[in-house]
């Protein structure tokens, strides 16, 4: 039997009832399409997608695989973290990647090694002096790098009005043509061994997990995470209630920043080199995981474990069709079809949860 | 000092070319419960955001509590002490009653600038005290407001006035969206804050509530006060002539 409760004013309402959390409906597709890989996997190939099935290893799940799934959204899911609060706060950034791309060059500059193999290092950037630097350093001026470009994103956005799309695509196109200028084009590698170790084995995915807790509790639990819902929802509303919007804008743009600098140096650190091609796209697939995961492009809806969820969807997919032994062509094609998917849902759902 | 609450002098709002608000000399006594009324348009609305921080006026002075004030911002004008209903209520529809009720001044269990830790708990509590004080029916404190009703989401708007102490209340039709009961809750919330001597702006366009309830009536009519009535010397068909402009005020002779 439904249990009713008695709300204010002596309304009842029952709370079974109460709309389920949209967490669980990106939990729901995830499971759906795991399971439609592992069939698919059985059917047509004779082998799991999830399971253990070799003889020589004790494991129920094929933890090979599970490993691959995470560890390969959580670099762009890092960034994922940063898209989420500011598609909450009512805007859009389409800078991350190229902010990758710069970062990863102008921090590895600074986090090279003076002898490789004996001899001085090929790909050297600066003199001696940058050589061999502690591992703090690079990271510092890399994070410094994501926060400059952020607050430029955020100043713009909060000061002159232009719309976010507009302000981080320009930043996005700036950065990757800074990026490309910075070494003329050339890769910078041979990083110290202390700076190789942010991205060895499994430190993005542990990266990633403490930052989508922290953010998680910074969204829900504080006046940050508030006024992000507060504006993306009615930012007319929040400055008439006295919420300092432009100010909060700002910081949203700045965290952003941070964390795709954070992503360069764990990507950069990871492959042991910078190119300036790195970070493509990689906004793209960050809108797409918090899009997937229930993130509103309309502002003021979604969650950190949404996103978490479509980062892990994101996962489960180009693992599935590796798995399958599909193309790479097939898998672009396919987030082609499920970025717009999800947002149709969006649209969709909003238009029947609109009130008359 | 004197038993002015608010004074205006000669307020003045140009919305590039629209003479919104023009020369409003306005004046509000302590415990003085004050009625606008004015056709659509008429400048009633420019008139309250322009008290209330929400834009800045073209010229004009604000008197408030004694003191001349510029509110650069909203928040200004509340740290002062002017509590505001307005018109398109300022709700966030993504957020629950407490968060809408709290919103801009939430509470806090630790202090860390922008990443205070907010005590949800104690705003749920004060929420629930505020629905229950404005005698408010509404099934789920915990659901966003988005799909509650237009006369609860206006009854969260006015529970949010209630909530804080103030030294003057600004309503701007908060009954427009009412029905019959909960337009008599409204009113009765009203007079509770006449009993308690505070001072109130009511902006309506109800002939029959503004008699009920107001001491005196302002008339604005194309963003001028073309009237100053006090109910006693008035009657309703007396100020439907001063809206529609068939008469104006001896005092404002010349003005329109
Ligand atoms: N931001 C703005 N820019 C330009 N014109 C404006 C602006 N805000 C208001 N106006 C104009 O100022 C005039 C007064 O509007 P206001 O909202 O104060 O009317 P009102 O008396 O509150 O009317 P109602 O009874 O319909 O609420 C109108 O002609 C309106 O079009
Ligand atoms: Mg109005």
């Amino acid at each position: 039997m439904a249990q009713t409760s008695h709300g204010i004013g002596g309304l009842s309402y029952d709370p079974a009832k109460n709309s389920r959390p949209p967490e669980l409906n990106v939990l729901l597709a995830l499971v759906l399409i795991t399971t439609a890989f592992e069939l698919i996997g059985r059917l047509f190939m004779g082998d799991s997608f999830l399971f253990n099935t070799r003889e020589n290893v004790d494991a129920l799940f094929n933890w090979q695989r599970l490993n691959i799934i995470i560890l390969q959204v959580s670099i762009v899911g890092i960034i994922a973290l940063g898209v989420t609060q500011v598609i909450i706060s009512g805007g859009i950034d389409l800078s991350s990647g190229s902010i990758v791309g710069a970062t990863a060059m102008i921090t590895m500059s600074f986090a090279q090694t003076a002898i490789v193999n004996g001899n001085p290092n090929p790909k050297a950037i600066f003199g001696d002096w940058a050589m061999d630097l502690p591992v703090l350093v690079p990271v510092a001026v890399g994070l410094c790098c994501g926060l400059i470009a952020g607050l430029v994103n955020g100043a713009l956005i909060a000061y002159t009005r232009i719309p976010p799309f507009i302000a981080t695509l320009g930043m996005m196109v700036f950065a990757r043509g800074l990026s490309r200028w910075w070494s003329n084009g050339n890769p910078v590698s041979f990083p110290t061994e202390g700076y190789a170790v942010i991205g060895q084995g499994m430190m993005p995915v542990v990266i990633f997990v403490s930052l989508a807790v922290l953010f998680h509790l910074v969204l829900n639990h504080t006046k940050y995470g508030k006024h992000c819902y507060a504006i993306g929802s009615n930012e007319q509303a929040s400055r008439m209630s006295g919420i300092k919007v432009n100010n909060h804008k700002v910081l949203v743009y700045t965290i952003a920043g941070i964390l795709a600098a954070l992503a360069a140096v764990v990507v950069s650190s990871k492959n042991l080199t910078a190119q300036s091609g790195m970070g493509m796209m990689y906004e793209l697939d960050a809108i797409a995981m918090a899009v997937i995961g229930g993130v509103s492009l309309q502002g003021g809806r979604g969650s950190i474990l949404g996103t978490v969820l479509g980062a892990l969807i994101f996962g489960v997919i180009i693992s599935g069709f590796t798995f399958l032994k599909l193309d790479a062509y097939y898998q672009e094609m396919v987030k082609g079809v499920i970025i717009v998917g999800a947002v149709v849902l969006d649209q969709w759902r909003q238009k029947n949860r609109g009130r008359g | 000092m004197s038993n002015v609450i608010l004074e205006t002098r000669g307020l003045t709002k140009h919305y590039s070319g629209v003479h919104a608000l023009s020369d409003a000399n306005f004046i509000l006594h302590k415990g003085e419960h004050v009625a606008i009324m004015g056709d659509n348009g008429a400048g009633k609305s420019t008139f309250v955001r322009q008290l209330t921080g929400v834009e800045q006026p073209t010229r004009g002075q604000i008197v408030f509590d004694g003191i001349e004030h510029t509110f650069a911002s909203p928040i200004e004008a509340r740290e002062a002490g002017i509590e505001t209903v307005f018109q398109n209520l300022a709700l966030a529809d993504d957020l629950d009653v407490p968060s809408n009720l709290f919103l801009g001044r939430e509470k806090f269990r630790i202090r860390l600038g922008p990443f205070s830790i907010l005590d949800k708990k104690a705003m749920r509590e004060a929420t629930t005290q505020a629905l229950i004080k404005t005698g408010v029916k509404i099934p789920n404190l915990m659901n966003t407001i988005r799909n509650m009703s237009g006369g609860q989401r206006q009854c969260v708007a006015i529970a949010r006035t209630a909530a804080f102490k103030s030294k003057l209340v600004i309503m701007d039709e908060p009954t427009a969206a009412l029905g019959v009961q909960e337009t008599a809750q409204v009113e009765n919330i009203i007079r509770t804050l006449k009993e308690a001597g505070e001072p109130l702006i009511l902006i309506s366009h109800n002939m029959r509530q503004v008699f009920d309830l107001a001491d005196r009536i302002v008339v604005f009519r194309r963003g001028r006060i073309v009237a100053n009535l006090r109910k006693e010397e008035t009657d309703g068909q007396d100020v439907v002539s001063y809206i529609t402009g068939a008469k104006t005020g001896a005092e404002f002779e010349g003005a329109t």
